[in-house]
C-alpha cells in the first residue's frame, strides 16, 4: 500500500471544489443542492444536500469510470491489496450479486455455505447456477453453524470439478472464519474462482493481530461491506478482484443491475472511508478489540452468559475468529438471544445488532465510548438478575440439511401455490425463508420442506424471530410447487 | 470591564451572573472543567460550561440530597455517593456519627482536585476517614454489588455529559440490588418547569418507579439552577419518605442546617399540580 497516495480522497476532493465553484444546476437532482425542499434540507443539512449531485464531467461516472471515481477505486484497490475497485451503491448485497454472476451463468455450479446471507442465493435466481452445500460444521452448545472444514470444501470441490466457483464467508456474521488459503488452493487447482463474502470483514484489512483479509489470502473477488465494520454511510460498499478476473466484464455484470445515479454521498463516504481505515484502521480496530475484550470478560464475569472468542478455534470449522465481534450465548439464563434482544430495546434503550435463537450480536468499533459499554453490560447484568428462569424448553438450533430439488431460478418462477407451513411439509419451496437478521436462509427456492423445517419456522416466529422472504408478509403461508 | 458567565436554561432563556476573575479552566479525560469568582454568587464551578454549583446556595441541594433521607433513617451506616465530586454531599454525611462508611464513585478525578482546591469550603469532607474515593464509571462501580449499602446518593450531572449512564434503567436497577432491605436511594431528578429538563426528569422517574417498590419526589427552591425550581427522587425498598419521618431521632442529633428542617420535610414532598400530574404520566408510561 502507498502510504504517501492514501492520504488523497479523489471523489472527495472533486466534490469539496464543485460546492467552491458554485456552478448553477439545471440537471438533476430536483431538490437543487436543497434549496427547492425546505424540510428536507432542515432534515439533513445544507452541506449534505449541497453534494447531493448528479455525475458530470469533473465527477466522473460510476458506470463508465474515467476521472475521479477510476482513481478512487485505484486508490481503494491497493489499499485492500486487490488488483480492481469497485464502488457500490446497492449495498453489499449488490457486490455479492456482482460476484455471483460474473463467475456463475445459467446451469453452472457454485460451491457455497448454507450460512450464505440472503443476496448470494438471490442472485442465484437471477443467474440461474446451481448451488452445492456444504454442510457447515455446527457448534450444538452455541447454536450456531460455523466455517466450511477443509475437507468438506476438497470432498465437494472433488464432486462436482466442473463447478465455477467457490464461495466463503470472511467472516460469519458471528465472527467464524474458514481455512481460505487452503479453500483457494485447492479451487484454483481445478479451475474455480474463490469469492468472498466480506459483509462483515473490512478490518481484516486493516487491524493488527487478526484472521487476514480474503485476497491476501487468495480470493479473486471479495465484496467488503466498509459501513458495517469500516465507517462509510449505510448501502455502499467494495467490491474487489484480483488477477484471474477480468475486471472490465465484471463492470458489465455490476451495470446489468446498478443504479446509473449513483449518490455522490455514498461514493464520497466510501473515498473517505478508504482514506480514513488506511491512514488509522490499525489504531481504530485496536480500540474496537479493547472495548469487545473489555466487554467479552466482563459479561462472562456476570456467570451464565458465554461471550465466545478465539478459544472456538479448532484449526477448521472455526479455523480463526473475529475478536470484534461481541457474541454472547444467552441460554444460560434461560431466554432465547431474540428475547434478550427484544428486552434490551424494549427496557434498556439498547439495540443491538441481532438476536437469534440462542445468542445475541452486538455490533462494537472504533465510534463506541466505553459508557455504552458500561451500559450494555450493565443491563445484560440485569436481565440475568430479573429474568434468569429454567431453560429447559428452548430449542436447540441443529442444522438442517437442505434437500435441493431444482434450482432456485426454476423453483422461482415455476407455477406455485400457497400452503400453511405443517401443510407444505412435503412439498418443494419456490421461494425463501429466512430469519432476519442474520438473514441466513431457513429455505431457498427448489428445496423440499421437511417436519424439522416447519417445527424450526414455527417455534421462530413463537419466539419473536422476524421472519421473511415469503410472499405472505405474515409467514402464515409459504409458496410450493403447485 | 464586566464579564459575565451565562448559560442557556432552555433554547429561549438565559441566565447571567457578573463575575469578577476566572480562577480556574481546564480539561480532564471528561469535560471541561471551570472555576470563577463572583459577587453574587461566590465562587461558581461549571462542567462543560454547565453550572453546577455556587458557594452562595449549594446549601440548598447539599442539604436536601442529604438530611431527607437521613431523616427517614437515622440510623444508616453504608452510603454510596455516586458522582459529587464536588464533595458537598460528603460534607453533610460525615457529620453523622452513626455512618460508618462513605464510598464515593466519581469518573472524573479533576473534578475532585479542582473542588479541593478552590472550593475548600465544599469538598472538606473528603479528608473524613470514613471516606473512601473510587474513580470509576458510576454504574461501574455499582453493577457487581449486592445488599451493601443502606444508603445510595445519586448526585448527578444532566443526563446529556459524562452522568448519561445514571439515568439509566439498568443503573436503577444495579442501585437496587446494591441496596440492604430497608435501603434508600435518592437522586437529583431533574427540574419540571422547561421542557427539556422536564423529559429527562419524566424519563428518570418512570425508570426509577419500575426499579423500586417506592417512589416519590420532592422539591427544593435552588436559584441557580433552571427555572430555580428543582426536585429529588426518594425511592426506597418500602420506606416511606413521609411517614417514615423520625422526626425526634434527627432533631435530637442536634445538626444546626440552614434549609432543611424536620417541618420542611413534609412539605417538600407536596408537590405543585403540573407536577403530581407529570409524575402520574411518567409512572402510567404516557
Amino acid at each position: 500500500m502507498d502510504a504517501a497516495n492514501q492520504g488523497r480522497a479523489p471523489i472527495y476532493e472533486a466534490l469539496s471544489k464543485l460546492r467552491d465553484m458554485r456552478i448553477v444546476p439545471f440537471d438533476v437532482p430536483g431538490h437543487k443542492r436543497g434549496r427547492g425542499s425546505g424540510p428536507l434540507q432542515d432534515f439533513l443539512g445544507e452541506r449534505c444536500l449541497s453534494v447531493d449531485v448528479n455525475s458530470m464531467k469533473m465527477l466522473d461516472n460510476l458506470c463508465h469510470p474515467v476521472g475521479v471515481i477510476r482513481e478512487a477505486e485505484e486508490l481503494a484497490a491497493d489499499a485492500f491489496g486487490a488488483a480492481r475497485a469497485f464502488f457500490m451503491v446497492g449495498g453489499t448485497t449488490s457486490s455479492v450479486q456482482a460476484m455471483v454472476l460474473y463467475a456463475c451463468g445459467r446451469g453452472d455450479k457454485i460451491i457455497l455455505p448454507r450460512n450464505v446471507h440472503r443476496s448470494v442465493i438471490n442472485a442465484l435466481i437471477l443467474t440461474g447456477a446451481v448451488p452445492v452445500y456444504v454442510n457447515p460444521q455446527t457448534d450444538p452448545r452455541l447454536g450456531i453453524a460455523l466455517g466450511m472444514g477443509a475437507r468438506d470444501v476438497a470432498h465437494a470441490i472433488e464432486k462436482n470439478p466442473g463447478a465455477k466457483a467457490v464461495l466463503v464467508n470472511n467472516p460469519t456474521y458471528y465472527g467464524v472464519c474458514s481455512d481460505v488459503a487452503g479453500i483457494a488452493r485447492r479451487a484454483h487447482e481445478y479451475g474455480m474462482l474463490v469469492l468472498a463474502d466480506e459483509a462483515h470483514g473490512t478490518q481484516f484489512y486493516f487491524g493488527e493481530g487478526m484472521p487476514s483479509g480474503a485476497m491476501a489470502l487468495g480470493a479473486d473477488m471479495s465484496s467488503i461491506g466498509a459501513h458495517k465494520s469500516g465507517n462509510s454511510l449505510t448501502q455502499s460498499s467494495f467490491l474487489v478482484c484480483g488477477e484471474r478476473v477480468n475486471a472490465d466484464r465484471a463492470r458489465q455484470m455490476i451495470n446489468l443491475t446498478q443504479t446509473t445515479s449513483a449518490s455522490y454521498l455514498l461514493l464520497s463516504s466510501l473515498d473517505i472511508c478508504r482514506r480514513d481505515l488506511a491512514l488509522r484502521g490499525a489504531e481504530l480496530f485496536a480500540k474496537a478489540v479493547r472495548l469487545v475484550d473489555y466487554a467479552r470478560g466482563e459479561i462472562n464475569a456476570i456467570g451464565d452468559y458465554y461471550a465466545f472468542s478465539s478459544e472456538l478455534v479448532n484449526g477448521d470449522s472455526v479455523f480463526d475468529f473475529d475478536r470484534t465481534k461481541l457474541s454472547v450465548n444467552t441460554l444460560g439464563i434461560g431466554l432465547a438471544g431474540i428475547e434478550v434482544y427484544d428486552i434490551l430495546r424494549d427496557e434498556y434503550d439498547i439495540q443491538i445488532e441481532f438476536g437469534d435463537i440462542a445468542n445475541i450480536l452486538a455490533y462494537i468499533t472504533a465510534g463506541d465510548k466505553i459508557k455504552s459499554i458500561e451500559r450494555l453490560i450493565s443491563a445484560m447484568y440485569e436481565i440475568r438478575r430479573r429474568y434468569k428462569r429454567d431453560g429447559s424448553g428452548l430449542l436447540r438450533y441443529e442444522y438442517i440439511a437442505p434437500h435441493v430439488e431444482m434450482t432456485p431460478q426454476d423453483a422461482f418462477y415455476a407455477p406455485h401455490r400457497a400452503a400453511t407451513v405443517r401443510g407444505a411439509v412435503g412439498g418443494i419451496c419456490t421461494e425463501f425463508v429466512m430469519c432476519y437478521p442474520p438473514g441466513i436462509p431457513i429455505l431457498a427456492p427448489g428445496e423440499r420442506i421437511t417436519a424439522d423445517i416447519a417445527d424450526y419456522i414455527l417455534y421462530a416466529k413463537e419466539k419473536g424471530c422476524s421472519l421473511t422472504g415469503t410472499e405472505d408478509m405474515a409467514t402464515e403461508n409459504i409458496n410450493i410447487l403447485a | 470591564m464586566e464579564l459575565w458567565y451565562s448559560e442557556d436554561h432552555s433554547e429561549n432563556v438565559k441566565f447571567w451572573i457578573r463575575f469578577d476573575r476566572q480562577l480556574y479552566s481546564g480539561r480532564s479525560d471528561y469535560q471541561r472543567i471551570d472555576v470563577f469568582e463572583s459577587d453574587e454568587f461566590g465562587r461558581v464551578l461549571t462542567l462543560d460550561g454547565y453550572l453546577m454549583l455556587t458557594e452562595r446556595d449549594e446549601f440548598i441541594y447539599h442539604e436536601m440530597i442529604t438530611h431527607v433521607p437521613m431523616a427517614v433513617r437515622p440510623d444508616i451506616r453504608d452510603v454510596l455517593v455516586i458522582g459529587a465530586g464536588d464533595g458537598g454531599a460528603v460534607r453533610e454525611l460525615v457529620r453523622y456519627g452513626g455512618i460508618r462508611r462513605v464510598d464515593v464513585a466519581e469518573i472524573d478525578p479533576a473534578v475532585v482536585e479542582v473542588c479541593r482546591e478552590y472550593l475548600p469550603s465544599v469538598s472538606c469532607g473528603f479528608d473524613d476517614s470514613r471516606v473512601a474515593l473510587h474513580y470509576q464509571d458510576g454504574l461501574r462501580f455499582v453493577r457487581g454489588r449486592e445488599s451493601e449499602y443502606d444508603l445510595i446518593i445519586v448526585d448527578s450531572t444532566d443526563p446529556f455529559g459524562p452522568g448519561e449512564v445514571l439515568f439509566t434503567r439498568e443503573f436503577y436497577g444495579s442501585c437496587h440490588k446494591a441496596l440492604r432491605d430497608g435501603g434508600i436511594m435518592v437522586n437529583q431528578h431533574e427540574s419540571p418547569f422547561y421542557a427539556a429538563d422536564a423529559d429527562a426528569m419524566k424519563r428518570a422517574h418512570s425508570r426509577i418507579y419500575s426499579s423500586f417498590e417506592l417512589c416519590r419526589v420532592y422539591h427544593a427552591h435552588i436559584p441557580t439552577y433552571p427555572s430555580g425550581y428543582w426536585l429529588f427522587g426518594f425511592a426506597s425498598k418500602g420506606m416511606h419518605p413521609v411517614r417514615g419521618l423520625d422526626a425526634d431521632a434527627w432533631n435530637a442529633l442536634g445538626l444546626r442546617t440552614r434549609y432543611y428542617n424536620t417541618k420542611l420535610h413534609a412539605g417538600a414532598f407536596c408537590l405543585p399540580t403540573y407536577v403530581e400530574e407529570m409524575l402520574r404520566s411518567a409512572e402510567r408510561g404516557t
